[in-house]
């Protein structure tokens, strides 16, 4: 029971990051018609930036600041990115979108890959959240629950900006109708730029929550970029909190598979995306691509 | 699908007769390479590079659809071939038929599952299944996980072509090559390459002139896999060996890159781009990840700038399609 319980957390976890990149993934799909398939990437300087601030003698920073900074920092380079690159795009077929990204990605990790091999550095869990609490029918290490916990409310408080508030509300019109939008005097080419920001910063956060779990590699984000892809088409990009939904749920899934026939955890998620086009082509969340 | 080629030029007399007249002269350069003293390992690997970019562009450049897995028919392909070669010992003819069919029953599959949804979601389902096939080989018995199935004998030919010989082994590649890319011109130029392209340019419209169009996708879908496996059964020889990166995403993205370079929707534009980036793989080899750094800046510049490619321009230079 132990061991179940504790495969149930790390799919919690891995559910964590898959609702928090393909969360990014979805809003600026939204905005940009693009598949950010440098998303993993992005992840993935998330955790180096961390761990850069960390390790550097003469910034020595923290976990807690990292948490804010390297997203900030990431998601400045993807605003560069989206500026220099990715806004010649508009109105071009989505694959050259895809096809960018990629090359991107490839930069990117060939770049860290060059400098740091592709054994994984590691990275200290902070002081305050090391040991564990016994609740009795597991240990839960208080690392992994802060994750999952802080995840779940960066996912909501996302999903509050988008769909509760003004600004939001101006995100879902520029969406739907950018040239009316920019008619009532909104700036919508600086509101994609920050959305690309916004959505390539929550996959800098969740590179550095799991950083210490997970360890910092180059190509930490090449494999799992491919399975929150295998999520999104399960989820489909329609809806905010069907990605955060999707993503939990394919996490526990994938968790309950590592307990009960372990030699398919790696492939779980994918035979549940051929079952969910077997019967329901348009994903989930039900609206066609 | 919008705006992929901008000059869709007519099929006339008189463009089928400048493709018929490069053709002539590509097949020519390729028949005198072993009196060249080039290394023709390395041009027999690119001719299979350039069938299965060839074989990918089809899907792309005439149907619209982005496969982003397509390494998966290539690397079933190679196992089924090599499995057969090695393990049934069966003739080298044979095993080609072996690994297309391994390819061919693949690509139904697949093609039935990612034709079920358009653009952008096909390339991320055909990534999805082919990375489902990695792991599915990873784990698979047959495949010798990490060490591939190696020491393919290579065999006679009908019994009489000897395999084992660098220049026959060469020249019964490069028939195979000529083969399969004749057949692509072919399929481009008939009645049916016509509809794809429609279905490309306007799909709403190709549907109201009553045409099923998820039925031409779904063949284009599953000829453009079995060349793909032609392709991966020939590279077996070649490299005498099946392995598992023949199966990962980055030679997905390989051929997406060869493709790109050479130009979508151009019918030798693979063939270009496939020598463009195995020369540039064999050069830079003492560069270790610079190589996949230099990748990823040809992704990023060809988009930005070229997105004709190197073919593309030079037949939009002219005026004519190549």
């Amino acid at each position: 029971m132990q061991a179940l319980y504790a495969q149930l957390l790390v799919g919690l976890i891995n559910g964590s990051f898959y609702a928090l990149l393909s969360l990014g993934l979805a809003v600026i799909f939204g905005m940009l018609n693009i598949i950010n398939f440098a998303h993993g990437a992005l992840y993935m300087m998330g955790a180096f930036v961390a761990y850069f601030l960390l390790n550097n003698d003469y910034l020595s920073i923290g976990y807690w600041p990292a948490l804010i900074v390297a997203p900030i920092v990431v998601g400045i380079f993807g605003m560069i990115l989206e500026r220099t690159m990715l806004q010649w795009l508009t109105g071009l077929d989505h694959l050259y979108g895809l096809l960018l990204t990629f090359g991107i990605a490839l930069i990117v990790q060939g770049v860290f890959q060059n400098y740091f091999g592709s054994s994984g550095l590691p990275y200290a869990i902070p002081d305050q959240l090391k040991g564990g609490m016994n609740l009795g029918f597991m240990f839960l290490p208080v690392y992994r629950g802060w994750v999952v916990v802080f995840s779940l409310i960066v996912c909501i408080a996302t999903w509050f900006l988008i769909e509760k508030t003004r600004l939001g509300a101006y995100l879902r019109a520029a969406t739907e109708n950018p040239t009316l939008v920019r008619a009532f005097g909104i700036n919508v080419p600086r509101m994609i730029t920050l959305t690309y920001g916004l959505g390539v910063g929550l996959a800098a956060l969740a590179g550095v929550l799991s950083a210490p779990i997970n360890q910092v590699r180059p190509l930490m984000g090449a494999d799992l970029i491919i399975v929150v892809f295998a999520v999104v088409v399960i989820g489909g990009m329609g809806s905010i909190m069907g990605s955060i939904i999707t993503g939990f749920a394919l996490g526990v899934i994938e968790g309950l598979t590592k307990y009960f026939y372990p030699e398919a955890s790696n492939t779980v998620v994918f035979v549940l995306m051929v079952l969910v086009l077997l019967v329901k082509p348009t994903g989930l969340t039900g609206r066609a691509a | 699908m919008t705006v992929l080629t901008d000059d869709t030029l007519p099929v006339t007399p008189r463009a089928m007769r400048d493709e018929m007249i490069v053709f002539v002269v590509m097949a020519l350069l390729l028949a005198a390479v072993p009196f060249s003293g080039l290394y023709p390992f390395f041009v027999m690997q690119a001719l299979c590079f350039a069938l299965l970019a060839c074989a990918f562009n089809l899907l792309i450049g005439y149907g619209g659809l982005l496969s982003f897995g397509h390494a998966m028919f290539l690397g079933t392909a190679g196992y089924c071939s090599a499995h057969a070669l090695k393990v049934w010992a069966l003739p080298p003819e044979l095993g080609i038929l072996v690994g297309i069919a391994g390819a061919f029953v693949l690509s139904i599959v697949t093609g039935y599952i990612s034709i079920r949804r358009q653009g952008i979601y096909f390339s991320m389902i055909t990534l999805a299944l082919s990375q489902l096939l990695y792991f599915i080989y990873l784990q698979a018995p047959f495949t010798h996980g990490e060490d591939g199935i190696q020491g393919i004998p290579q065999g006679r030919m009908f019994g009489v072509f000897d395999l084992t010989k660098p220049t026959v082994l060469y020249y019964v590649v490069l028939v195979g090559f000529l083969a399969g890319f004749l057949l692509i011109y072919r399929i481009i130029n008939s009645p049916f390459g016509e509809v794809l392209k429609s279905i490309r340019e306007n799909e709403p419209r190709a549907i109201s002139l009553g045409y099923r169009t998820d039925q031409y996708k779904f063949l284009a879908f599953v000829l453009s896999g079995t060349l793909a496996g032609f392709a991966g059964a020939l590279k077996v020889f070649v490299a005498q060996n099946a392995s598992l990166t023949d199966v990962h995403w980055s030679m997905s993205g390989e051929v997406v890159l060869m493709t790109l370079v050479g130009g979508l929707g151009t019918i030798f534009g693979p063939v270009v781009g496939a020598f463009a980036i195995i020369a540039m793989q064999q050069y830079l080899a003492g560069f270790g990840q610079w190589v996949t750094v230099i990748q990823g800046s040809i992704f990023v510049i060809c988009v930005l700038t070229f997105r004709r490619g190197v073919v593309g321009e030079i037949a939009h230079y002219f005026r004519r399609s190549l």
